[in-house]
């Protein structure tokens, strides 16, 4: 047991070891009120007031800048400090399209930024490079320290104004992991985010991967995760993972769309106008399935995979409007991989632990990319999933924005913020194309695990909840299990709540420790910083 | 049980790694293997043929890559005596001992 996230009593909740731990951990999505900014925060970026995101709680009264004690959302005293020097970096968490263009746009205004990504190399998942292949597509101007292989494993607020972020770089996972503190006045979460899989008996058989991890393996790797493969989910994003799969030379035995893409799009004229550049770059994906002859089938899943140590064959079904599975369509075919994704999962770790308010489980921002709490920018999938370019325009605005709040002097980004709210409205048209349904629950058997890691079947999960009366998140973790384990509840907490109607599952993200950290490294003495101040 | 094998012949960008990859010696499971740096331990794995290489704590049952991007913890695995390592997140080094994780284990 060397990762303390791993046990409900442990690190992972509210009260654990770390410095994060007692000032963020209830924290939560309580939003600062305009008393805790720092007095010489402007407005930043380019929309001036008025460009508060939605749903970020007013709390405090009194005029912004007349009091840097602001209301104390961890339920203890935040005294007065002088906060984070004003010439601090602006500090970027994560490597891809968003979180590269965020750097680049706030060193190009002369601005230091130290970027931190837990990759090998820059692109993060988009733009996945071979890491085999030793020559590096992106390059970053200087001004950009960037740090490869580095988890951010907490994040705090410093009394005064700005953020202490806690790395960790290394091999990964591995005990002999250098610490870093660094701390900044204007941060930029861009940490993207992961595919959500839904559950569904033999979803647990090695040889079921998300499609996410084909999608990694091939263009990272060089490596096909099967000879013959079926893609199964919901989304245009299960269309690139076919090409990169028949790129490492699998056979793709079929992609199925669960949804009604075609009819929902037609629907909705608006929509389809926000999204007609993305449609070329969809019609090149069709050409290729036409030209390979892989069958592209709507209203279908994989409900089943079979096999004893590893998967053999899938049952595919046909389904309802509603997701359920049309009686008497179930067909049984042998493949030895299935890869599904079904929309994506953002990385809400750093940012709950900020205090970022969200809106439909999304990080909430504003024209300018800022969240609800000052000094704290946000970009790309965390804001809502529309593809890298929109990342990479919402990147640029919020580099931008950073910088102006430590002082640089810039226009706003015209051209950027205009590819941002049109990379937002697709963004809305997508999610609204590719809803998931809550049909996909009668795919469940009793004994279907829904957490992978604690091994919590369906009908556990459901008897545990209901005989216990369990209401909210945490009370769910606790009766059933499910959440608290290795992942902590990354892959089953959306699922889980849908299962057990809770309200607020975002609280599945709230993960005071953010990223793996060993026992060892946090009895380490904290690391000698020369800014620190007594408290 | 000595075998030694030139890196994984499986996958498209095997022929690119050949150029800037220098070569490293692994252990898996007690067996010798060269290979390239660059590559995962997952992505060594995989290409090896193996799908599983941990069992679960409850179950016993087997498990493999899932998400492949470090956030299922699915694919752990002991690396240098130490458990619970992503082998998905985690490049080899020469030299590296790569084993199987059975259940939860304590760090060697």
């Amino acid at each position: 047991m060397s990762a303390p996230e791993e046990n409900g009593q442990g690190a992972g909740e509210p009260g654990g070891h770390g410095p994060a731990a007692e000032r963020t951990g209830v924290a939560g999505q309580v939003a600062k009120g305009p008393g805790a900014d720092p007095p010489d925060a402007d407005p930043p970026g380019a929309d001036p007031p008025g460009a508060e995101p939605p749903g970020a709680g007013r709390l405090g009264a009194g005029p912004p800048g007349a009091s840097t004690a602001g209301p104390d959302p961890a339920g203890m005293d935040r005294a007065a400090g002088p906060g984070v020097p004003r010439r601090s970096p602006v500090v970027v968490i994560g490597g891809g399209p968003a979180g590269m263009a965020a750097a680049r746009a706030a060193a190009r205004l002369g601005v230091r930024v130290l970027l931190v990504d837990s990759g090998a190399a820059l692109g993060g998942q988009y733009h996945r490079q071979n890491s085999l292949a030793g020559r590096d597509r992106f390059a970053l101007p200087p001004g950009v320290e960037h740090l490869p292989h580095s988890v951010v494993w907490a994040l705090e607020p410093v009394p005064g104004g700005g953020h202490r972020v806690h790395l960790r770089t290394g091999p990964a996972d591995g005990p002999g992991r250098t610490g870093r503190s660094v701390e900044t006045r204007a941060l930029v979460l861009a940490t993207g985010a992961y595919d959500r899989a839904l559950p569904f008996p033999g979803w647990d058989l090695p040889g079921v991967f998300t499609a996410g991890a084909a999608q990694a393996l091939a263009k990272g790797q060089g490596v096909r995760v099967g000879e013959r493969v079926l893609l199964a989910g919901t989304g245009p994003f299960l269309l690139p993972v076919a090409a990169s799969l028949t790129a490492v030379g699998a056979e793709v035995a079929g992609v199925l769309e669960a949804g009604e893409p075609v009819t929902a799009w037609l629907h909705r004229p608006a929509d389809a106008a926000a999204g007609w550049r993305k449609f070329g770059e969809l019609a090149g994906y069709a050409a290729l399935l036409a030209r390979r002859r892989i069958p592209y089938r709507r209203r279908t899943a994989v409900v089943a995979a079979h096999g004893a140590d590893r998967v053999e064959a899938v049952t595919t079904a046909r389904l309802d409007a509603g997701w359920r599975i049309v009686p008497g369509s179930e067909r049984r075919t042998p493949v030895d991989a299935v890869c599904v994704g079904f929309g994506f999962v953002p990385q809400l770790e750093t940012a709950l632990a900020a205090g970022c308010a969200l809106d439909g489980g999304f990080v909430a921002v504003d024209a300018a990319q800022a969240t609800s709490v000052p000094g704290v920018f946000a970009a790309g999938e965390l804001t809502g999933v529309g593809g890298a370019a929109p990342a990479a325009a919402e990147g640029e605005v919020a580099g931008t924005a950073a910088a102006r709040l430590l002082g640089a002097r810039a226009a706003p980004p015209a051209a950027a913020l205009r590819r941002a709210r049109a990379g937002r409205r697709f963004a809305a048209a997508l999610a609204r194309a590719y809803p998931v349904r809550d049909g996909w629950r009668t795919w469940l058997r009793e004994d279907t695990l829904v957490c992978r890691c604690e091994e919590v079947a369906y009908g556990e999960l459901h008897r545990s909840v209901q005989e216990r009366d369990a209401l909210g998140v945490r009370a769910v973790k606790l009766v059933s299990r499910a959440g608290l384990g290795q992942c902590q509840g990354r892959v089953c907490g959306p699922n889980v709540a849908c299962l057990t109607g809770v309200p607020d599952a975002a609280a599945f993200a709230r993960r005071p420790i953010a990223s793996p950290v060993r026992l060892g490294e946090l009895a380490e003495p904290p690391e000698a910083d020369p800014e620190a101040r007594p408290q | 049980m000595r075998r030694r094998r030139r890196g994984p012949e499986q996958g498209g960008g095997a022929g690119a790694a050949g150029r800037a990859g220098s070569l490293l010696i692994v252990r898996v499971d007690g067996e010798e293997l060269v290979t390239e740096s660059g590559q995962t331990v997952a992505g060594l794995l995989l290409a090896l043929g193996r799908v599983s290489w941990r069992t679960t704590r409850g179950g016993g049952r087997p498990r493999g890559v899932f998400c492949g991007i470090g956030v299922c913890h699915d694919c752990l695995v002991v690396v240098n005596g130490a458990p619970d390592v992503r082998a998905c997140q985690r490049l080899v080094r020469d030299g590296d001992d790569i084993r199987t994780q059975d259940g939860a284990e304590l760090p060697a």
